[in-house]
């Protein structure tokens, strides 16, 4: 297109970047010297706009290289993707990780959500130079903090033991020590598990390890029993989403099976940002194979040719692990054409997200990859109609996509026994906060709130339970009395709550509970995209009201009215809110209320 | 309109926006549409947006071109050497349409025989454009099942305009682009109605519904429909003057009197210098306008007339061939009348009493029924259906079914007998500009328009635009390097007719030994003192495109012919 751009010149170095994801520029007209080759012919149009998906990377390629995104790094994009600079600006002014400000190369972000919040770490102790942060999802080693570092190669590195005086040092010029081991967020033995079997018992990028100890069974099931006994194997399963939504999955990989359209697509989504979740990065760090060979199946039965995981851009040691894992997968034939001799192909990319929470809702996601702002599709269609670039898109969370592999590998006759009646099969709690020992479980559903508590060790001496953040920001809090409730779907929807994502934060009595649902308030009011009214206006004027129900400012206004006002924001961005974000930014705060926290 | 009219019968573009939208490559040839076309381009975006492919011919890589899959930036006035390269180029590639060629059109294998000489290397050194290019573009064109060839100015503002058109539809009979939904032929029209002018008899040659007036039934219906039968007024047996025509019957003393109805040929003639020595000259001119034009000011009888759009009634057809209602919204102003009154006085005081009615609604209405009572491709749009359809495509000539969107449709018939004539190709023959580059004028000068400004600004300069800034002389950076000058120098530019001042605009689209004026400011650079008044012998067009010119700083000033 004709574009418009400023008079601010990329640097060698920006180029250099940008050039490492799109390659050498067309021909000087838009961008270098115009020389007398260019003179009488040019190119341009599809073939530039066809890179739009590639932006996100580009900006993280930038960003990487010099720590923001600046002018000149803009205009350059812009000029190579026939993306108007305002809009290369709009996407990366999406993302919380692209600073458009000039910055330092070292940028240290320290968590300031659930459980980190709990262990000490505030906004008001975040040091200088520092950024806080929403949930890093490694809740198991509360406090945590990332450290990037511009610069090429950039490094990137997750800070343990996060206190005020460690972010100073990191600040200083320190580096993080190397992480624990994967295996150490799974406090339960071996012998307790199923779809996190392997975790600590092999060398998470060992192929042949991983098929020592049962990987690419299912596969070769799938293969030999085709997609529609596969999809049909996952009904009788009654495997449900374990991203928050419970939707059927077997009905969703049939819906897209059936789509006259092509391509399908498959999306993993890998974005795993609910405060209190760490259990997709577990599993992610600790057997990606599992991951990579569920995904061929699913996209097996739903006839999808490509897939991509969303991985949040917060998660450095995943990304590592992921890209070898990938790469092995497709050097030795089991990611490429003919997978395994069948006929089949298929294979997987890696979109790196950029830290925004909404990125995780299944049409923001697709907006996301496709090099747009993140913000959520109005459905209907939904995105087994028009998905990933517009046409049929599988999406499914990271731990439902690896309950397949068990219910080939065994049956959906054995699988279904497990659980009740509402709620089959496996589930992965991330437990945190004040029990001793903390981390990522693997239950059967319908083990109770107490049982499973207990199952981490229970809290340290002399404490007791205040309250319990379950199913994350969206979710909601139990109180003490009721703490016998079964984690099923069926049960916590009985009582208004919901499993979520899995998250069991406890908070013990020792915990200002107030400061915690301010922080939940103020959580959705960043993360809000800022797209539709409800949620953009109503998650603001709901950390009003509970800040000005905390301190008091108004004298003029009564706790009555600040309830009464908080019920009606609430109801409000329930109804109208076009995505789940709007729909349960008032789950939290309610219960919260309902507690007493505010009496 | 010319080229159209000799090969198919009829001279409007072939398709409808519908189909612009709808079809799978869109080659806009001489034809900055993104700035002079806006309405139009905003379908070619839907296009592009639905998947076509977008190749851009232009000397200069324009906002156009940008959004282009392939520019190609041709040597001024080259055309015709590109489309006889692209020819054979399809012909040896085996992807001419030999179906199409051997039941719908005549002549094909003397104009293979006469592209033959062009291969891909000879085309490459007489445009400029590299080899892989010309080959892109040829196959591009041929191997899309649907592909639109869409020119302007760039085109029909040559000396042999005509020819440079024809040589575009040899392209696309050549690989059946025309007469089927989505592809097709399209000249792009600068105002809402060039094409209800043409179309309404307002050319020398053709009455309305473009009948020729050579043919002796055509006018017969005119004579008896007017009684002018026996009288000795019958109409005539012979065609009349375009207007440059008229400019030369004005300098042998054979035209003495003018009527001129919203023209501006004081100001927007090549040569323009010579133009008002020759209206200057006349024994009377009477101009009827909604503004006092130089034309107007040269005037012995001024009437002001009404804007169409808003103060009239009436009907205009734009460029896809589409009848559309105008109404009236807002009384003309001061002694300012309907332009249908004025003409039926005029009319009255001659001593003819034409009743059309007492209302412009009325008069307007009567007018056209009269119309389509004489023109057979527009007899079924009576003002009830073309505010039922919100306008009606021509042909239409039944009261009672609209015609498919697209023209020439019967050249796919499956009986040939319904083809009726075949599609003829043309042999044409490269011709360069007039105005050769010589070591004293070695710039090539051409010359186009820019969003916010309409022709000689007569209709836009009234209305303030934050993009515009006046009249430059457009330079490339190598150029501007090479000449010492600087961006908003004023500079002395100079062709074998004149020079003219202006200041220098740096444009990084033009490429060296390529300047580029508009015309949109008269007042301030007249830049018709440069051009050339070479005319196309058929159409009249005048060589805007191309001009021979230089560049001097101004305190280097020496003395040029003419000026």
């Amino acid at each position: 297109m004709d574009l418009k751009t400023s008079d601010r010149i990329a640097s060698d170095v920006e180029i250099a970047a940008i050039e490492s994801v799109l390659g050498p520029a067309l021909d000087g007209w838009r961008t270098g010297e115009r020389t007398a080759s260019d003179f009488h012919v040019g190119a341009g149009g599809q073939q530039l706009r066809d890179r739009r998906p590639e932006l996100l990377a580009v900006l993280h390629a930038v960003n990487d290289r010099i720590g923001w995104i600046s002018p000149g790094a803009v205009n350059e994009i812009s000029m190579r993707t026939d993306v108007a600079p305002a809009e290369v600006f709009a996407v990366a002014s999406f993302y919380a990780l692209f600073p458009l400000t000039e910055q330092g190369p070292r940028q240290v972000h320290v968590c300031v959500d659930a459980a980190c919040r709990a262990a000490g770490s505030t906004d008001a102790l975040v040091p200088l130079g520092a950024h806080a942060s929403p949930c890093l999802g490694a809740c198991e080693r509360a406090p945590v903090g990332l450290v990037t570092l511009a610069g090429a190669p950039a490094r990137h590195a997750l800070i343990e033991n996060c206190t005020p005086a460690a972010a100073q040092s990191i600040i200083d010029g320190a580096w993080p020590a190397p992480e624990a081991d994967v295996a150490a967020a799974l406090p339960q033995p071996a012998s307790d598990r199923t779809l996190l079997r392997r975790i600590g018992a092999i060398d998470p990028l060992s192929l042949d390890a991983y098929r020592a100890h049962g990987g690419y069974d299912a596969l070769r099931a799938a293969f030999a029993m085709g997609p529609v006994a596969v999809i049909r194997e996952i009904t009788d399963a009654k495997l449900l989403g374990r991203g928050g939504a419970a939707f059927p999955t077997g009905r969703k990989w049939d819906a897209v099976a059936r789509q006259p359209a092509r391509p399908h697509h498959l999306v993993c989504n890998a974005d795993e940002s609910e405060p209190g979740t760490f259990k997709d990065r577990v599993v992610m760090e600790g057997d990606p194979f599992a991951l990579i060979e569920s995904m061929t199946i699913a996209a097996f039965a739903a006839g999808c040719e490509h897939g991509w995981i969303y991985l949040r851009g917060e998660y450095p040691r995943a990304m590592t692990t992921l890209t070898a894992a990938l790469d092995t997968a497709r050097s030795r034939g089991y990611l490429g054409t003919n997978i395994l001799g069948s006929g089949f192909d298929f294979d997987i990319e890696i979109t790196r997200g950029a830290g925004a929470y909404i990125c995780g809702e299944e049409t923001a996601i697709f907006n996301s990859i496709e090099g747009y702002r993140g913000e959520p599709r109005n459905k209907p269609p939904f995105p087994v109609e028009k998905g990933l670039f517009n046409k049929p898109t599988v999406v499914n969370n990271v731990e439902t996509l690896i309950n397949v592999l068990p219910i080939l590998t065994e049956g959906a006759l054995t699988y279904v026994t497990r659980g009740t009646e509402g709620s089959v099969g496996h589930k992965l709690f991330c437990l945190s906060g004040a029990v001793t020992k903390p981390g990522v479980y693997e239950v059967i559903y319908g083990i109770t709130l107490r049982e499973l508590i207990a199952l981490a060790g229970g809290l340290p001496d002399g404490r007791t339970v205040q309250a319990v953040l379950l199913g994350g920001a969206a979710g909601s809090f139990i109180g003490p009395d009721d703490l016998d409730l079964p984690l099923t779907l069926e049960a916590t929807r009985s009582v208004g709550a919901s499993l979520g994502s899995g998250v069991v934060c406890v908070f013990d009595d020792t915990v200002d509970l107030v400061d915690h649902v301010r922080r939940i308030a103020a959580f959705f009011r960043n993360e809000s995209c800022g797209q539709c009214v409800p949620c953009r206006v109503g998650t603001v004027r709901q950390q009003e009201s509970l800040t000005r129900l905390t301190i008091g400012s108004r004298p003029d206004r009564t706790r009555a009215d600040e309830l009464a006002l908080l019920k009606d924001l609430g109801q409000v961005m329930r109804d109208a809110s076009i995505c789940g974000l709007g729909q349960t930014a008032h789950n939290a705060i309610d219960s919260a209320i309902k507690l007493g926290i505010f009496a | 309109m010319v080229g159209l009219a000799t090969v198919f019968g009829a001279g409007g573009g072939t398709s409808s926006y519908a189909e612009i939208e709808a079809t799978d490559v869109i080659v806009l040839w001489g034809s900055n549409a993104r700035a002079a076309h806006p309405i139009f381009f905003q379908h070619v975006l839907k296009a592009i947006n639905n998947g076509a492919k977008l190749i851009v011919v232009d000397p200069r890589r324009t906002e156009t071109a940008q959004w282009a899959d392939l520019w190609c930036g041709l040597n001024v006035g080259t055309d015709i050497a590109l489309s006889n390269t692209i020819a054979r180029e399809i012909i040896h590639a085996g992807l001419a349409n030999r179906a199409f060629i051997e039941g719908s059109t005549s002549d094909y294998e003397v104009y293979a025989a006469s592209v033959e000489p062009w291969t891909l290397a000879r085309g490459s050194e007489v445009t400029g454009i590299p080899v892989d290019a010309i080959r892109q573009l040829a196959h591009t064109y041929a191997r899309a099942d649907r592909a639109q060839l869409c020119w302007t100015l760039g085109i029909t503002e040559h000396h042999n305009g005509v020819d440079n058109v024809l040589s575009l539809i040899n392209l696309a009979l050549l690989c059946g682009h025309v007469g089927r939904f989505g592809a097709g032929l399209n000249p792009l029209r600068g105002q809402n109605n060039v094409q209800g002018g043409g179309d309404m008899g307002a050319i020398p040659n053709r009455m309305p519904g473009f009948q020729d007036i050579l043919d002796a039934s055509v006018r017969a219906k005119y004579d008896d429909l007017w009684s002018l039968a026996g009288t000795g007024n019958e109409i005539q047996d012979r065609y009349g003057w375009h207007l440059t025509a008229m400019f030369e019957a004005m300098g042998r003393g054979e035209l003495r009197s003018l009527y001129v109805i919203g023209e501006n040929p004081a100001q927007s003639e090549a040569d323009k210098g010579h133009a008002v020595e020759l209206l200057k000259g006349l024994d009377h001119m009477v101009v009827q306008d909604i503004f006092l034009t130089r034309t107007a000011e040269l005037a012995d009888v001024v009437l002001p007339g009404s804007a169409s759009w808003c103060e009239s009634e009436g009907t205009v057809t734009n460029s896809e061939r589409r009848v559309q209602r105008c109404r009236q919204a807002l009384k003309p102003p001061g002694d300012a009348r309907d332009d249908n009154t004025i003409i039926m006085d005029l009319a009255a005081a001659m001593g003819h009493t034409w009743t059309y009615g007492s209302t412009p609604r009325e008069v307007a209405e009567n007018v056209w029924d009269e119309m389509r009572a004489l023109s057979p491709m527009h007899h079924g749009m009576s003002y009830a259906r073309l505010e039922e359809h919100n306008g009606i495509q021509w042909p239409c000539p039944d009261h009672d079914r609209i015609e498919p969107s697209f023209l020439h449709g019967r050249l796919w018939a499956t009986d040939p007998s319904e083809r009726g004539r075949l599609a003829p190709f043309s042999v044409v023959i490269d011709a360069p500009p007039v105005d050769t580059l010589a070591a004293d004028f070695p710039l090539r000068l051409t010359t186009g328009r820019r969003l916010d400004s309409y022709n000689t600004g007569v209709q836009s300069g009234g209305f303030a635009s934050p993009l515009r800034f006046g009249e430059t002389i457009d330079v490339s950076p190598e150029d501007a390097r090479s000449l010492g000058i600087a961006d908003g120098e004023t500079v002395l530019v100079s062709s074998r007719r004149g020079g003219v001042e202006a200041p220098v605009r740096i444009d990084p689209s033009l490429r060296p030994g390529l300047v580029f004026m508009t015309y949109h400011f008269p007042e301030q650079v007249d830049v018709n003192v440069l051009t050339i008044e070479a005319n196309d012998p058929k159409s009249g067009t005048a060589e805007f495109k191309a001009s021979a010119v230089r560049i001097d700083k101004l305190r280097e000033r020496v003395p040029v012919a003419g000026n």
